[in-house]
């Protein structure tokens, strides 16, 4: 019946050139263009050496490893340490079946997560003795994880379709659930004020991701709606908001929101900062939507209302669709913003993984350091950034490819 | 003429103005189609024929005038609206398929989400139309790996897929290659022989020998001449007409 031509084609033969031959073309091909690439081969030879030297030795590293708790989590409490870890259990789980169950680029991300986890276990397992036993549990826990991710791609791949909706079920409940593990219960409720870290940068970054994709949506359609009150609001709300920085943003929801709220009324202040990153996400999210809107050639709109469908499955079903894949790439790198943006709620009193890094340098044990460590820990914590931005920006290509294929 | 099982009056107009701003595009509109009947409707660029054809499904919306299809008055109510669209398939010239569906999903969707259909039901219907339009080893494809006459013939199947009363084509073959034209023309002649009540924008005159009961001419606006098709091409009334059908015939 139907024919399936998403099959690849033979693929065209590559022009085979040898690594010399490749050299000679690409970076030797005449005496200006050598000049060149034996100054940048020069320059990054140097780089990497000097880096590399710095690596081996500089006596910073036990700042980094004797605080791996800190960067990780905050002052969270040292005995509740198994609520973060049993978050990460369910999430290395949930990407293990999703892995086994989608395959691609599931797949890929939970390779590439239990790659990770395994690698960060043996990194610590190669410390000094006296540094690796205080380690053990996590390096545990961390191999225990990656066992969880190939034990549910296991299952998966075995169960298949069943686990469908299942998976996208718990895939959205597990944020809410996440936060009420992290929150404990009434009686040993851990304080926000504990959430440090790597682990409160995520909070705010995904808080802010996915409370601020469905807001944006609603102010792009608010903006482009028939009714006017809607519409000056949004256009009001966006243009106020994208004309501060987020600086300014976090200030008013952390000094002059508890001034419009009744005095008994107090806001958690990692609450405040979700608030914030949200408010001010939204704006420009909404922006890039409504690109993505007007990019749709008019007819789209017109043949759907032509076949009878409302508004509101015309947006749904056709606009919003074309849209938000028009605009993956914008969307991407405007979550990777937000990740590291989240770095500034420093300035209203929460220790995010940069805060913690700059709480480091101020520990007195470091002091006899020259230079203190700062370059120690804060390379630590740009390898941490650049680890899931990095993934993001991969996984939206990866995203991206895959959407063209199927035009 | 081609003699089709003509019924009773499913479009009225009467007296239908329409204006862009200050520029009025049409004039004074008046004309009726019966059921079963099979209308084109030509003349030059910019005379009214799209703006016109469109406000019988109100993807345009007339300012003076009486618009009745198939019994129901055309007014701001959207349920009247939805219920007149519902009833009428359109199939534009730059065919506006959904390139994020697959065929089968565009021909399936409003069967789906308007008129409420099972899947099954629908998926049966519209691979029955696919095959109709000759097109059902593509179902599973997305539009944008179809040809141009293919994709318009999925926009046909698209449109009856909610078994519509009144189909209207606007220059349904004027983006297709020369060679395209032929397969998509020849969908709408079937469809005509069966009975479909149809309005065609178009310039192919030999569609218009062959099918149409009724030939109207628009210059400015206004329907300047109407008439059967032997008459229109053999014995043009208007200046205007004899000088349209010498610069396209
Ligand atoms: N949205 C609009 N705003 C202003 N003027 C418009 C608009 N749409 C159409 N017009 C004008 O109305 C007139 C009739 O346009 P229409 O598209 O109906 O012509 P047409 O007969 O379909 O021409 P063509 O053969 O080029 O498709 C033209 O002069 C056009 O410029
Ligand atoms: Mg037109």
């Amino acid at each position: 019946m139907a024919t399936d031509v998403s099959q690849p084609q033979a693929r065209a033969p590559r022009p085979s050139i040898d690594l010399i031959g490749w050299l000679r073309q690409n970076l030797f091909s005449n005496w200006w263009n050598s000049l060149i690439s034996m100054a940048l081969l020069f320059l990054v030879f140097q780089t990497l050496s000097g880096l590399f030297n710095w690596i081996v030795t500089s006596d910073g590293w036990p700042a980094v490893a004797n605080n791996v708790r800190l960067l990780l989590v905050g002052r969270y409490p040292p005995d509740q340490t198994w609520r973060p870890e049993l978050v990460v259990a369910m999430i290395a789980l949930l990407l293990g079946l999703s892995g086994g169950l989608w395959r691609g680029i599931p797949l890929a991300l939970a390779a590439g997560f239990a790659l990770l986890i395994l690698l960060l276990g043996l990194i610590a397992l190669t410390l000094p003795p006296d540094q690796v036993a205080p380690l053990v549990p996590t390096t545990l826990f961390l191999f225990g994880s990656t066992g969880l991710v190939a034990l549910g791609v296991a299952v998966a791949w075995r169960l298949g379709n069943l686990l469908r909706w299942p998976l996208v079920v718990a895939w959205i409940v597990l944020y809410p659930v996440a936060i009420l593990i992290l929150r404990g219960d009434a009686t040993t409720a851990i304080e926000t004020s504990l959430w440090g870290g790597l682990m409160l940068t995520l909070i705010l970054a995904v808080s802010g991701i996915v409370l601020s994709f469905p807001l944006g949506i609603l102010l792009a359609l608010g903006r482009r709606s028939n009714l006017p009150v809607i519409k000056w609001f949004c256009i009001a709300y966006i243009e106020l908001i994208r004309g501060v920085p987020l600086v300014t943003v976090l200030f008013m929801a952390s000094l002059m929101l508890p001034l419009f709220l009744p005095s008994e009324v107090r806001i958690d202040a990692v609450v405040r900062a979700i608030v914030a990153v949200t408010l001010f996400s939204a704006a420009y999210m909404a922006e890039n939507v409504r690109g993505g809107l007007q990019s749709l050639p008019r007819g789209q709109t017109e043949a759907a209302r032509a076949l009878g469908l409302n508004v509101v499955q015309t947006t749904l079903l056709i606009t919003l669709p074309q849209a938000l894949r028009a605009i993956i790439p914008v969307l991407v790198g405007q979550f990777i913003g937000l990740f590291k943006d989240t770095s500034l709620v420093v300035i209203i009193g929460l220790t995010d993984l940069l805060g913690m890094a700059q709480a480091i340098n101020t520990q007195p044990q470091w002091l006899g350091i020259a230079g203190g460590v700062w370059r120690e820990t804060f390379f630590v914590i740009a390898v941490v950034y650049w680890i899931f931005s990095f993934t993001m920006s991969r996984t939206a290509r990866q995203i991206e490819s895959r959407l063209n294929v199927s035009h | 003429m081609s003699g089709h099982a003509v019924g009773e009056t499913i479009i009225i107009c009467e007296h239908v103005n329409k204006w862009y701003g200050d520029f009025q595009a049409l004039k004074d509109v008046s004309m009726q189609v019966k059921k079963g009947e099979v209308v084109v409707i030509c003349g030059p660029s910019g005379s009214g024929k799209s703006t016109f054809i469109r406000t019988i499904n109100r993807l345009e919306e007339h300012q003076e005038g009486r618009i009745v299809v198939d019994g129901i008055e055309m007014s701001n109510d959207i349920r009247n609206i939805d219920a007149i669209r519902r009833e009428v398939g359109m199939v534009f010239q730059q065919f506006n398929l959904f390139p994020h569906l697959t065929v089968l999903q565009n021909v399936t969707l409003a069967p789906l989400w308007v008129r409420k259909k099972t899947r099954k039901e629908s998926e049966v219907k519209a691979m029955e139309l696919l095959e109709r339009v000759g097109i059902i080893e593509q179902a599973r494809k997305f539009p944008g790996q179809l040809s141009g006459g293919q994709q318009q013939r999925v926009a046909i199947a698209r449109a009856l897929a909610m078994e519509p009363r009144i189909m209207l084509f606007d220059e349904p073959t004027s983006a297709l290659d020369p060679e395209m034209v032929k397969e998509v023309l020849d969908v709408m002649k079937t469809l005509a022989r069966a009975g479909m009540t149809m309005l065609c924008v178009t310039h192919e005159m030999g569609f218009a020998r062959e099918v149409a009961d009724r030939v109207i001419f628009m210059d400015k606006g206004q329907i300047v001449e109407e008439n059967t098709p032997e008459e229109f091409f053999n014995h043009p009334r208007h200046e205007r007409t004899k000088l349209f059908l010498s610069q396209i015939l």
